[in-house]
């Protein structure tokens, strides 16, 4: 394993250049789409029933599909980013829309008395309020989509998964499991760092406990 | 509070943008092709199918050509025809190590030629202008339907149309693609007049697929033949009368930036690759678990290809 | 547009038989019972374990999100080749898969009962069991009905991947779409799948309601 070091180097560079763009985009849309969810509430119905639909399409025939919609190749780095901010965006929708709902009435009224408009409102004081749940949705999210990146390798994506289809081509436990454990070890370190991101951005979250 | 909010994101997107320029490996969708330089240049693009015994020929080709000179950027494992192909046409890729039966099938659906030299001879026109066939090797690399030692004594099977003697029931363990080939069950019914399920197992005759036909979940499995594991494993292969199944030379398809030297580079591999001689290398990959990079170098080396 | 047409008509085309539509998607069905049901035999006891006495949360977490993580292609082909072709090797994946889920469910589902509730059956004296079997379990069913909506619309959505090492289910269409250019057959398999997850839903939506009426915790 240690010989391929620079081999799985690269296509972890190459898993993050693929997952950390779709993680970006699911986090951003999910937003506004979940504070319309929450603002109308006969639309939060049917939005969360389409988000769970977009979770139960089986990732493979979506990276096939989509290049024919998007007019891209197959292989194309844009083709899995948007398959993979659709997933993204299906699962954080939910937790955007619980994010922004569990802010409350009472806060939201206080903060309009207190001179706050409408986009002022939602930047300074509703998302922030709203983080740490958002922070446990965009946690999943971000564990989801590294694992999902794998399944792309079926089609000759570079990305860790190449190193299942090979070792699996060839018989060599060692290679898939090395591609297992170094998904597990990416998934965990982009967890971390959001936990430390959410520390540093949101220090009065910790003070509930 | 947004002073952090700007720190935190001022140190993702320095981070970011130190991982993307230091992404050595080229993607699909930023083609090297480059300038249009009328001689054909010296940097081309290989690629290889999602076969491990492809992509060392891939990099066989790929040292080399860099040994004299040219700059490669290797474009491995990608998913299959459909996929790589359109890519060859339209230039993103330069050279494709391809089997010539497999090829002119899946190019002309109605192509009739039986023999290796009809089917080398039939390819230049089923490729089409932008793409050409350079030399084929001698190596073959083709499908093959195999049973076990044991199986074979007990039903006295040592052709495909001995598999009539076993009875109903006929299984084999292959990709699930075979269901729709020419050589797979559709042809086996045609030609041979045999009823035979695809029991679908994705690692193209690998381990998975060994270990199946071994512990009897199929009677016969699709294996290359230039797999080391038959030869390994005491596997009969079974022979085929009707050539139903196409001969394979491994030929090297090269699109118009291939010019006159890397094209005799190419066929001097070609030239000294015999199909012994892609067991042995794939036996390396198999069993003392190579990489094709030191697989290809030790290959050159010995052969003088390297200078 | 039109290859959904097309979908369709390859639907109908092949309904029956032992590789048709209804043959395979009642496997597919099957596959996700099972997997969800084996995850729940671990996941519920562990979660309820964890819940109840409030200890090892942070090491059933931390190894549930490790388990999220897990790529399940990586794990059917390893499994694939320790144990060979068949459903053992998908179904390992899969219950990996759905546990995370289940035990989230289940331990979330109690740690949301006021404790105050817990308190009063315990002053009522209750034992530990009867506080478990007769308090949390009851009050923490909607959490776990939703963490096993969630299992098993992961391990519906995943399950196309038992067809990579010959076991059956909807991702046979799927890879044999996929490996022969075969769009209306991929395109068909995967309106299959999100069909299956739509019935799914429905099922745990209703169960969901008929939970939250009995309890009067609507």
């Amino acid at each position: 394993m240690l010989a391929n070091l620079s081999l799985i180097a690269s296509r972890t560079v190459s898993h993050l250049l693929l997952a950390i763009p779709a993680i970006l985009l699911s986090f951003l849309l999910a937003l506004p789409l979940g504070w319309f969810a929450n603002r109308y509430r006969w639309s939060r119905a049917t939005l969360l029933t389409a988000a769970g639909l977009l979770y139960a399409i089986p990732s493979l025939p979506l990276f096939v599909v989509l290049p024919t919609i998007l007019g891209v190749g197959v292989r194309d780095r844009i083709n899995v980013i948007v398959a993979l901010t659709l997933y993204g965006l299906a699962l954080m929708v939910r937790s955007a829309a619980d994010a922004l709902a569990s802010v409350g009435t009472p806060v939201r009224l206080s903060s309009t008395a207190m001179g706050y408009g409408g986009g002022s409102r939602f930047f300074q004081v509703e998302l922030p309020l709203a983080g740490p749940v958002l922070l446990a949705g965009l946690r999943v999210v971000s564990v989801s989509t590294i694992s999902l990146v794998t399944v792309s390798s079926l089609l000759g994506v570079d990305n860790l998964g190449l190193l299942f289809v090979d070792g699996f081509q060839r018989g060599i436990m060692a290679e898939v499991v090395t591609g297992i454990v170094a998904t597990v070890v990416l998934a965990l370190a982009v967890d971390g760092l959001l936990v430390l991101a959410g520390r540093l951005m949101m220090p009065w979250a910790r003070v509930r406990r | 509070m947004k002073t952090r909010i700007a720190a935190v994101l001022a140190a993702a997107v320095l981070a970011l943008s130190a991982c993307s320029s230091a992404n050595p490996m080229g993607s699909a969708s930023t083609a090297p092709s480059g300038s249009a330089s009328a001689s054909g240049g010296t940097a081309l693009v290989i690629g290889s199918q999602q076969y491990y015994s492809n992509e060392i020929i891939a990099e066989l080709y790929a040292q080399a050509l860099e040994a004299k000179g040219f700059t490669i950027t290797r474009q491995y494992q990608i998913g299959q025809r459909e996929v790589y192909l359109p890519e060859l046409q339209a230039g993103k890729i330069d050279l494709f190590p391809e089997y010539s039966g497999n090829l002119l099938q899946y190019l002309d659906k109605s192509a009739t030629a039986k023999t290796g030299e009809e089917v080398l001879a039939a390819l230049p026109a089923a490729l089409g202008s932008s793409l050409r066939p350079l030399t084929a090797a001698a190596a073959t690399d083709q499908d093959s339907y195999n049973v076990t030692k044991a199986n074979a004594d007990k039903y006295g099977l040592a052709s495909i149309p001995d598999l009539s003697k076993v009875g109903a029931g006929l299984t084999v363990c292959a990709n699930s693609e075979l269901a729709k080939r020419p050589y797979g069950p559709p042809g086996l019914k045609s030609e041979y007049g045999l009823d035979v399920e695809v029991i679908p197992v994705e690692d193209s005759g690998g381990p998975l697929t060994v270990k199946a036909l071994k512990d009897g979940d199929c009677l016969t499995a699709d294996i290359y033949s230039a797999d080391p594991s038959i030869a390994a494993n005491g596997l009969v292969t079974l022979s085929d009368p009707k050539s139903l199944i196409l001969p394979q030379n491994v030929v090297p398809i090269a699109s118009a930036k291939v010019n006159e030297q890397a094209a005799s580079v190419i066929d001097k591999v070609s030239g000294s690759l015999t199909t012994a001689d892609l067991v042995s290398l794939n036996a390396l990959s198999v069993d003392q678990q190579q990489s094709s990079a030191v697989i290809a170098k030790g290959w050159l080396t010995s052969k003088g290809l390297l200078s | 547009m039109n290859y959904f047409v097309e979908a369709f008509a390859w639907i109908s085309d092949n309904l029956y038989g032992s590789n048709g539509v209804l043959a395979r998607t009642w496997e597919h069905l099957w596959y996700t019972v099972v997997s969800v049901v084996l995850a729940s035999v671990v996941a519920i006891p562990l979660g309820y374990l964890v819940g109840h006495t409030r200890r090892g949360r942070g090491l059933v977490v931390a190894s549930s999100g490790a388990a999220r993580a897990l790529p399940t292609l990586g794990v059917v082909t390893l499994f694939g080749l320790i144990f060979g072709i068949g459903l053992l090797a998908p179904l390992v994946a899969l219950v990996l898969l759905a546990i995370p889920s289940v035990l989230a469910g289940a331990y979330a589902g109690i740690e949301a009962i006021d404790p105050r509730t817990v308190d009063a059956a315990r002053a009522m004296g209750m034992s530990e069991w009867q506080i478990l079997a007769r308090v949390e379990v009851p009050l923490g069913l909607p959490l776990l009905l939703g963490g096993l909506r969630s299992a098993s619309l992961q391990v519906v959505a995943t399950a196309t991947l038992a067809a990579y090492v010959g076991a059956g289910g909807l991702g046979r269409f799927l890879f044999l779409g996929l490996k022969t250019q075969d769009y209306p057959q991929m395109l068909a398999s995967a309106l299959l799948v999100m069909a299956l997850a739509v019935i799914v839903e429905g099922a745990f939506e209703i169960a969901e309601r008929v939970a939250a009426r009995r309890l009067h915790t609507t």
